[in-house]
């Protein structure tokens, strides 16, 4: 497929890794903040073409994995009332709540339905003016432009019956929150290409300053990985920290206009709990005032529920490249694909989960 | 739901709301619905990377060699370093 198989061809990405040989007298740690980056680096074992001093820590960018465990629980408690539709993205099914999942719930009877996109919970609430139809609207940057446009519409066809349970999480204050903490060892970021497809990458700058971090925004495909890592070895090694793009081919500098109006409009942004990190400022989104009305959570009366974070899953200690999937003596035992402790291990973008495909032995 | 690959634009259905404008986008060879109300200047021909049914932005082809030149340029220099003065 034209621009995908060129950006996976062998001979250039063993260039790159000579390049990177070449240029590279320290050890140095940097992480890819994108769960789809992970995805990509242990399926291709783009790591394992590194030289011996660089690691690769695996950041937070899987919205599953992040989303906490009472979002999940306020979930489950929607999906289980009588009458309700409740609509989610396939990979939230698994994720286990302090109970259950939505799968058991479905499988109980609920009426849980799995859609490509939010107009998809649009139409079904269009078609279905007599149910309440909730869609649980997680993500980072990237699904928030699809999530603002099925509320926009929403309200512009007074759709009553249609709300949302938002999780919404924001990649740079996740950063900021990793580079601040006491343990961090991160001296480098390859950014989320498709977070600032829609965001552009000015809000990189204030952080790559005052961390002293380079940060690359960089692309999915192992050659993008590649010369992400190379670029921000070279700043690494020459003791910059800018804000650098790999990945012009989709991203500009200021990102798509149109989508952050619309966001804005819509949403507003909130202090957020990250699942095994806690609460980080600023680093979500919620509906703003004027849409108020389409707040599932308020419509349910749960707005106030609170789940404490338990179990022996390290995935917090992951997300924030503390660890990694083998330093877990539940992974690959207790904890799989089809019985998951966490939810790295339940995402087709979580860390855990890549490993157990790619890693296993 | 991040996992965005580049899909083709086979045809688009124009609508007089700009947020209605859709394209039907082959994934290599699996065509989707995508809505185009963040993409106004998507054209038939183009690739566009979509998330959860929205193009979020074309791809742009002039850019798409950068990554093969950047290697180029290496292997250029590096032969000025060796060959011999």
């Amino acid at each position: 497929m034209k621009y995908i198989d060129e950006y996976r061809d062998k001979k250039s990405a063993e260039r790159y890794a000579r390049a990177l040989a070449d240029i590279t007298t320290r050890p140095w740690t940097i992480m890819e903040v994108c769960g789809g980056q992970t995805h990509a680096i242990v399926k291709f074992g783009i790591d394992q073409l590194l030289p011996a001093g660089i690691t690769l820590a695996h950041g937070p960018g899987c919205p599953v994995c992040v989303t906490p465990l009472e979002l999940i629980d306020k979930a489950i408690h929607i999906a289980s009332e009588p009458g309700v539709i409740f609509c989610s993205f396939g990979d939230m099914l698994r994720v286990p709540g302090s109970k259950c999942d939505l799968l058991s719930v479905k499988a109980a009877g609920g009426d849980v339905r799995i859609v490509y996109s939010p107009m998809d919970a649009v139409k079904i609430a269009r078609e279905n003016p007599a149910r309440s139809v909730v869609f649980f609207a997680v993500g980072f940057e990237t699904t928030a432009p699809a999530n603002a446009m099925a509320v926009f519409q929403a309200e512009r066809e007074k759709l009553g019956n249609f709300s949302i349970l938002v999780s919404h999480v924001l990649v740079p204050p996740a950063m900021e929150a990793i580079l601040a903490s006491p343990g961090n060892r991160v001296q480098g970021f390859l950014a989320a290409g498709h977070v600032c497809t829609v965001m552009g990458y000015t809000e990189y700058y204030p952080i790559a300053e005052k961390y002293g971090v380079p940060i690359v925004v960089t692309g999915f495909e192992p050659l993008d990985i590649l010369q992400g890592i190379y670029l921000c070895v070279t700043q690494l090694e020459h003791g910059r920290a800018c804000v650098e793009n790999q990945y012009t081919r989709v991203v500009s500098r200021e990102g798509n206009a149109p989508a952050q109006d619309l966001i804005r409009k819509v949403f507003r942004v909130i202090p957020r709990k990250w699942r095994g990190i806690g609460e980080i400022p600023r680093s979500g989104f919620g509906l703003a005032a004027p849409y108020a009305a389409f707040d599932a959570e308020a419509r349910f009366g749960i707005t106030g529920y609170t789940a404490e974070e338990s179990g022996e899953c390290i995935s917090g200690q992951i997300l924030q490249g503390h660890k990694k999937p083998r330093d877990c003596p539940a992974f690959g035992v207790r904890c799989n694909p089809e019985h998951p402790l966490g939810a790295t291990m339940v995402s087709t973008e979580g860390a855990c989960a890549a490993y157990y495909r790619y890693r296993r032995e | 739901m991040c996992l965005a690959v580049p899909g083709l634009i086979l045809t688009i259905a124009d609508s007089p709301d700009p947020l209605e404008r859709a394209a039907r986008v082959s994934f290599g060879g699996i065509v989707k619905e995508v809505s185009l109300a963040y993409t106004p200047e998507a054209l038939v021909g183009d690739y566009v990377i979509v998330h959860v049914g929205f193009a979020l932005n074309t791809v742009d082809p002039r850019e798409a060699h950068r990554v093969f030149e950047y290697l180029r340029q290496m292997d250029e220099l590096a032969e000025l370093e060796t060959s011999p003065p």
